[in-house]
Parts: C-alpha cells; sequence; structure tokens
C-alpha cells in the first residue's frame, strides 16, 4: 500500500502496544453493529466510536438460521468509505483465512466472533500473525485469557446476542469480575493451580492478580437493547458497550443511538439515564432465553 | 507557583483512565471532566486520545466546546494527544467540512494521516526539550501536522510514509500536543514537561 507506514524507516506495526493501544482508543464510546452504509453514518452522527459492518444483525441471522459467514467485502468498502470513524468487521471462529480477507481490506478491528456459524471446533486463530487488532467474546476469565494469550487486543462479554436480553452478558461480566478479584487473593503457588484451573497460561494469571484488571479491555456485548442496559454494564465493570441488534431493530435508531450514547458516558449518573431514557419508543422485541434451545444459544461456541 | 496543580481530562471518550493514572503519579490533582462547570477549577486540561470525530460531536452535544474555547483563549494550558492534538488544532485537512474544534494552536492537521489502524507503528522520536532517550511513540491513525503559524515551535518530527518529514510533537506557549500517546507507554516525561507548563503559569 502506498500509505503504509511500515515502509519506513525503524516504524513498527502490528505490535502488542499498538493493538491494544487501539482498543483503548475506543473506551467509553459505543460501538454498533451497521448493515449499510445509510446506518453507518446514523450510528456516527449519533456519536458511535466505531462501527461494526455485517449484512445482518444478530437477531435477524438467529431469525433467518443457516451458515452465518463473513460479509461481503463489496458491503464493508460501502461501510468503510461511508464513514469516518474505524470500522470492525466480524469472522467465524477459527477462520483464519476470513481474517485474512478483512484484513486485506484495511477494517481497523476484527470480530472472532461466536454470532456467525465457527469454522474451527478446536482452535481460535492464531491473532498474533495479525497486523490488525482482535477483539473476543468470553463468558468467564478463564475463556478471556486463552484469548489474549492467542493474542485477542478487546474482550468483550459473550450476551446472547440478537435476543434484547442482557441477562447472559450481565452473569459474564460478574463471573469475570469476581475471577480477577480472587486471583488478587492468592499467593504465587495458589496461582499455579488457579492457572491449571483457568486453563490459561500462567504468566497472563499473574499479570492480571497483579493488575487487578485485564491486560486489555474489557467491554460488554450481547443483549444490550436500552441506556439503562449499556450503563448496568458499565456499572458492573465494563469500559464500555457495543450495541448489536438493539439499534436499528428499535423503533427510533438515532435518538436509541445518541440515548445509549448519553447512558455509556454519565453511567453513574441516574438522572441523565432517566432523561435519556424518556420518549424512545418500542425497544426491540427480546427473546426470553428460556425458550433458546442448547443450539440456538450463541455463549457455547468457542473453546 | 501551585504547588499541586489541578489537571483535567476531557473524558467525553477514549483512553482517560491512562492520562489520569500519569497524573497522579506525577502528583496532580486530577479530574475527569464531563460538564462545563467543572471547567474552572481547572489549573490545566488534557484532552486524551480517541476518536476525535466522537469526542467534537460530543463537545457540542453537551455544551462543552464553547466554553472549552473561552478557557483555552483565556490562556488555560492544555495538552492534546493524538485526537486531543486534533482538537486543539485551529485548523483541519481530511476531515468532515463540519467537524468543530476547540482549537487555540495555530496549526493545521492532517487527520488519519499515517493510515488506518493496518498502518499504526511505533517509534523512536526525538523530542525537544526532553532529557534522555528518545521517546517511545505509539501512533494509532495518527494526525500529524501539515503546517504550524510564526508562533508555533515544533518539538518532533518522524519521516512520514514518503520519508517527508512530518511534524508529530509542537507547543505554542501554554498549550502542547503530540500525534503520539505518552499515556500508553509508561514514559513520563512528556506529561512532566506538561504539569511544568501549568505549574509555571498559574
Amino acid at each position: 500500500m502506498a500509505n503504509n507506514a511500515s515502509n519506513t524507516s525503524d516504524n513498527a506495526v502490528g505490535t502488542e502496544r499498538v493493538k491494544r493501544g487501539m482498543a483503548e482508543q475506543l473506551k467509553n464510546g459505543v460501538i454498533m453493529d451497521v448493515v449499510t452504509p445509510e446506518q453507518a453514518k446514523i450510528a456516527e452522527d449519533a456519536g458511535a466510536v466505531a462501527v461494526m459492518a455485517l449484512e445482518r444483525v444478530p437477531a435477524d441471522i438467529r431469525k433467518d438460521g443457516g451458515v452465518a459467514r463473513m460479509s461481503d467485502p463489496d458491503m464493508i468498502d460501502g461501510i468503510v468509505e461511508a464513514v469516518s470513524i474505524p470500522v470492525m468487521a466480524k469472522v467465524r471462529i477459527g477462520h483464519f483465512v476470513e481474517a485474512q480477507v478483512l484484513e486485506s481490506l484495511g477494517v481497523d478491528f476484527i470480530d472472532e466472533s461466536e454470532v456467525l456459524t465457527p469454522a474451527d471446533e478446536a482452535y481460535h486463530i492464531d491473532k498474533w500473525a495479525f497486523t490488525v487488532p482482535f477483539v473476543c467474546g468470553a463468558t468467564n476469565l478463564g475463556e478471556a485469557l486463552r484469548r489474549i494469550s492467542e493474542g485477542a487486543a478487546m474482550i468483550r462479554s459473550k450476551g446472547e446476542a440478537g435476543t434484547g436480553n442482557v441477562v447472559e452478558a450481565t452473569r459474564h461480566m460478574r463471573s469475570i469480575r469476581s475471577e480477577i478479584k480472587r486471583l488478587g487473593t492468592l499467593d504465587e503457588p495458589e496461582l499455579f493451580g488457579a492457572a491449571k484451573e483457568l486453563r490459561a497460561p500462567f504468566e497472563v494469571v499473574k499479570e492480571v492478580a497483579s493488575l487487578g484488571k485485564l491486560p486489555v479491555p474489557l467491554f460488554s456485548a450481547g443483549g444490550v437493547a436500552t441506556p439503562a442496559d449499556a450503563a448496568l454494564m458499565r456499572q458492573l465493570g465494563a469500559e464500555s458497550v457495543f450495541v448489536g441488534s438493539g439499534i436499528f431493530k428499535s423503533g427510533d435508531p438515532a435518538g436509541r443511538a445518541d440515548a445509549i450514547v448519553q447512558a455509556t458516558l454519565h453511567y453513574e449518573d441516574p438522572a441523565v439515564i432517566a432523561r435519556v431514557s424518556r420518549g424512545l419508543g418500542e425497544a426491540m422485541v427480546g427473546i426470553n432465553l428460556d425458550d433458546l434451545s442448547d443450539a440456538q444459544r450463541y455463549a457455547g461456541r468457542g473453546w | 507557583m501551585t504547588a499541586r496543580p489541578t489537571i483535567g481530562v476531557l473524558a467525553l471518550q477514549g483512553d482517560v483512565a491512562e492520562h489520569l493514572r500519569v497524573l497522579d503519579a506525577l502528583d496532580a490533582h486530577t479530574v475527569k471532566v464531563l460538564s462545563p462547570d467543572q471547567l474552572d477549577t481547572l489549573d490545566g486540561l488534557v484532552v486524551p486520545g480517541g476518536e476525535s470525530t466522537t469526542m467534537s460531536k460530543l463537545a457540542v452535544r453537551y455544551g462543552l466546546l464553547e466554553p472549552l474555547r473561552k478557557r483555552i483563549a483565556a490562556g488555560m494550558p492544555a495538552y492534546g494527544t493524538c485526537a486531543g492534538m486534533i482538537m486543539l488544532a485551529d485548523r483541519l485537512l481530511g476531515a468532515a467540512a463540519d467537524q468543530q474544534t476547540v482549537g487555540g494552536i495555530d496549526m493545521s492537521v492532517r487527520r488519519n494521516a499515517f493510515g488506518r489502524q493496518t498502518e499504526s507503528f511505533e517509534t523512536a522520536v526525538h523530542i525537544d526539550g526532553l532529557e534522555g532517550d528518545p521517546f517511545d511513540a505509539v501512533f494509532i491513525r495518527a494526525p500529524w501536522v501539515e503546517s504550524v503559524g510564526p508562533g508555533v515551535t515544533v518539538l518532533g518530527e518522524v519521516p512520514g510514509p514518503d520519508e517527508a518529514g512530518r511534524i508529530v510533537a509542537v507547543r505554542q506557549g501554554g498549550l502542547m500536543a503530540t500525534s503520539f500517546h505518552p499515556e500508553l507507554t509508561g514514559d513520563t516525561r512528556i506529561h512532566r514537561l506538561f504539569v511544568d507548563i501549568v505549574k509555571g503559569h498559574s
């Protein structure tokens, strides 16, 4: 590429610091799922910090069934052209060729996502091999640390996407948070034991124990549909949120997007959350998780 | 003069916590700035990295832009990193025509000049006025300064994609800006320089 800084002198691209640093820049901002350039513009105008470009939002993937894959490059290019904020896109778990394609398109972040149909039942992508940073989902600390040791630059919860039901994301945030707290109480021999239980490398476990947080940003995703949902995730320790179907499956996408941005920022201020929650119209229709069979649940995808 | 200056970090979006951590370590009294009335208590302001498009829209929407312009015009020291550099620029290139900035530094800044995330990089930069080794600088979808007015001092440059020198650090009186992110590196020298500016100014 003509504009590739790696061609010059001593510049190092794709380093751990450059990837994690990108994730840090997205903090306190809302990342929104969009399926058209027009939606991307609405998201950008509402104050989204990045957009996730995909062909169908999770609610429709759920409805349509079949194999869900990486989006058409034309569609991703269209969204990249439409906005000046960063563009993310999803690949199937383990599908490193889809990731190579997205990297070549110049997307700014890749989500190795359980919302798409997994391509590998044993292995996730070796994310160190890429210049572009990755975000991965996790239901608990062990899963988060395995993804980080594979090179993920951001972790998000794995709430049931496309349901408008935040209960699973809550479970994941609470689980990750309490397991991090527990690590802080352990001495070194106990940390070796914890690493074994968590099925994660000792070095990363030790780092988390001493930092009292993950070494990469922790966001929440899955089922966030209202301003209060977004603020709940932040009060549970998420550094920001992804909103999937919740915005463009609602009655007033622009208004709801703006309200969720405000609630994410002022998450400790109930008066603001109350104000922005007024008159938003229909939220997306939710799905009660008891109505989903195990095969219809996405959180169990990923190993 | 002020022994322990109060320094705010504009908290509309971005890596606010990292700046707060560095400033706390340098013994500044820190404030997360979310509303206009907080500006009156500040001796200095840091505008963090993040997405300048988002930060600018939110500053307008939450009524912070004009109060920020007033404080900066009245001489409050400020330091911007990456998106923060864009926010302190008088003129923008490569941005939407309606993107508003706080301004203050007489410079033209080109948004995302070094490219998208796959072109983001780290490299060592010599910064005028810093003792010791070159600064290990992290550039993320970074801007550069395309031109500066007579009152602006260039503190550092790196080679751009065409090997021509590109300005990545500037100072104009109490205002400072870098294209890169010292808050991500653990090297506190640039923040220390800013804290000293704030102290000298107060």
